[in-house]
């Protein structure tokens, strides 16, 4: 399991899981999990244009959540989100449908984009993942304290001069930026799972922002590793153990919380019980 | 001139057994997801109704792995998926994105197993872009009448629905004063959304079913305000997309020189285009009426 084959396997996919784990703690935060489902499958038709103009898979896979990225943006702003979220999928999904008919190697191409190729990682592979993964770790740090603010409290964030439309743009570019990176290795329906599984678990665990964000990385680094070795001794494909472990996660997550707050508020008065739990993040005044 | 325009538009594609079947099963699809993504739109489930569709992939895998019909796979998944949505605390609001996104990967993942299963225990080849991207043309002909019985229980599930839905989404309070079980209504709307958007996963594919679910309406919803105006124009919608997208494709045989371009690929093509009409049309509509109340309406979307 540790051959040298399987090392950059190993390297490639604890990156992404990372950089997932912390972008996927904003798309919880501002509930944008349409979003983080529909940018990496509006970027599927990326591969296949790349194989039919000759150019490096990774070129076309940029430029298509490119596309996504500011088409999602645009039709955001005229109209309900969610619309806008089905619409450009669904729209991008039927090109890649179209640019993968003509090329030759239709059927399993559309298997392995969708659910990933994470065993056949080369050492040519990790560069672009770890250039992307650290320019959109030094995006999200920089973006931190504006992006929790604005998601928490908009109308305090506007008062601020942090603008809406700004860093929603910039927030759709961060997971677009992952989509592409992640896109060749687990695939477009797998990114999905590490972004909203193990942020959802760890913000039903915490409510403190940066203790979220910390348990929502090793989460979604220790959901993948256990994966891949699931998936190298079953030889079954990886994407069902991610999204099967992501979704009982969850669910024991919810539970602990659950019996955790009967067990706490039994002595208050019944309106108080079973509430959700609120993620105040703690900015202090004149900061920010 | 007839024999002229029916030389020129093929007419004779209506002969096929497999066109007629098409025209059937992804018409009745089309109808029903027009009618009750009406009320998907206006309900801001969506995504639920997105996620569905991708979870009955998990149901049309499974169907190659054990045998049974493809409409029994695609159905039995999407309402499993319905409840445990529901399950999951799909109604609150707060809790709405996620529990959609957990419902989906996990079905995304058995999709991923059956699909795997498909290619290694049987000798089914490309499972995963008949599943994923719809096989419109190659509907088993001895479907065409369950598919089309099932859209007409959903329509009708939808007639009974039609008012308790519409007041518990405008009025929770009122209502429940009426003796309308909120819960109730809003768990039949998504099992009956199961079924359409399985009906539609069948035709046009489980990661394009949303198409019909999410399109026609929306285009709709931002024309009309009145819910049995916006059913009527996302209906014929649909309709327009679905025929004119089964049409185009059969078509395109003769335009690209024997390389037909997908059905699906026509369908959301037209789907996307014409909600992208709707958008300067309904501002068109707006400053001719120019109803405050419409207005303040749509801003909350």
């Amino acid at each position: 399991m540790f051959e040298t084959f399987m090392i950059h396997t190993w390297i490639a996919s604890t990156i992404i899981a990372a950089t997932a784990g912390i972008l996927g703690f904003f798309v919880v935060l501002r509930r944008s999990a349409f979003a983080a489902h529909a940018l990496p499958l509006a970027t599927f038709p990326g591969a296949a244009a790349a194989q039919l103009l000759g150019i490096q898979p990774l070129w076309g896979l940029l430029g298509f959540v490119t596309i996504a990225v500011v088409l999602l943006h645009q039709l955001q702003k005229l109209g309900r989100k969610d619309v806008a979220a089905g619409l450009v999928l669904v729209t991008l999904l039927a090109v890649g449908s179209l640019l993968l008919s003509m090329t030759d190697s239709y059927a399993p191409a559309v298997f392995s984009l969708l659910f990933g190729q994470v065993l056949g990682v080369s050492a040519a592979d990790l560069w672009p993942v770890a250039v992307i993964a650290s320019v959109v770790l030094i995006g999200a740090m920089c973006l931190y304290r504006p992006l929790l603010l604005q998601s928490a409290f908009p109308e305090l964030a506007l008062s601020r001069g942090i603008s809406a439309g700004v860093i929603d743009l910039l927030f759709l570019a961060l997971l677009g930026l992952v989509t592409a990176m992640a896109m060749p290795v687990v695939g477009a329906l797998l990114v999905f799972s590490l972004l909203i599984a193990p942020a959802a678990a760890a913000q039903s665990l915490s409510a403190r922002p940066l203790q979220a964000l910390l348990l929502a990385v090793m989460f979604s680094v220790g959901m993948i590793w256990l994966a891949i070795a699931l998936s190298f001794w079953t030889n079954w494909p990886i994407g069902f153990f991610v999204g099967t472990m992501g979704a009982l996660l969850f669910t024991s997550a919810r539970m602990f919380r659950y019996i955790r707050h009967r067990w706490l508020s039994t002595g208050l008065p019944t309106t108080m019980k079973n509430q959700p739990m609120k993620l105040i993040p703690t900015v202090p005044p004149g900061e920010a | 001139m007839l024999t002229w325009l029916g030389h020129i538009l093929h007419w004779s594609f209506l002969n096929s057994g497999s066109v007629q079947t098409a025209l059937l099963v992804g018409g009745s699809a089309a109808v029903v997801c027009a009618v009750i993504g009406v009320f998907t739109i206006l309900r801001g489930y969506a995504f639920a109704g997105h996620a569905l569709g991708d979870v009955s992939s998990a149901g049309g895998s499974a169907s190659f792995l054990l045998g049974i019909s493809p409409l029994v796979g695609f159905l039995g998944i999407a309402g499993i998926a319905a409840v445990s949505l529901e399950f999951l605390g799909v109604r609150r609001a707060r809790e709405q994105d996620v529990a959609t996104g957990i419902v989906l990967g996990a079905g995304i993942g058995l999709s991923a197993l059956f699909l795997y299963l498909d290619t290694t225990t049987t000798s089914t080849t490309g499972a995963a872009v008949m599943v994923m991207f719809g096989s419109m043309f190659t509907f088993p002909a001895n479907l065409r009448w369950p598919a089309v019985m099932t859209a007409a229980v959903a329509l009708a599930m939808m007639a009974i629905l039609y008012r308790p839905l519409l007041l518990s989404m405008v009025d929770p309070e009122l209502a429940t004063t009426r003796g309308i079980s909120t819960r109730w209504v809003g768990l039949l709307h998504l099992v009956t959304l199961a079924a359409a958007v399985a009906l539609a996963a069948l035709s046009v594919g489980a990661v394009l079913a949303s198409a019909l679910v999410i399109g026609p309406a929306g285009a709709a919803v931002r024309i009309s305000r009145r819910p049995v105006l916006a059913i009527f124009l996302a209906v014929i919608l649909g309709l327009a997309a679905v025929w004119g997208g089964i049409w185009m494709a059969y078509e395109s045989y003769y335009w690209f020189a024997g390389n037909a371009w997908p059905v699906s690929f026509f369908v959301v093509t037209i789907i996307f285009l014409s909600y992208l009409m709707s958008v300067p049309l309904q501002y068109a509509l707006w400053r001719r009426i120019a109803r405050p109340v419409q207005i303040a309406a749509n801003a909350g979307g």
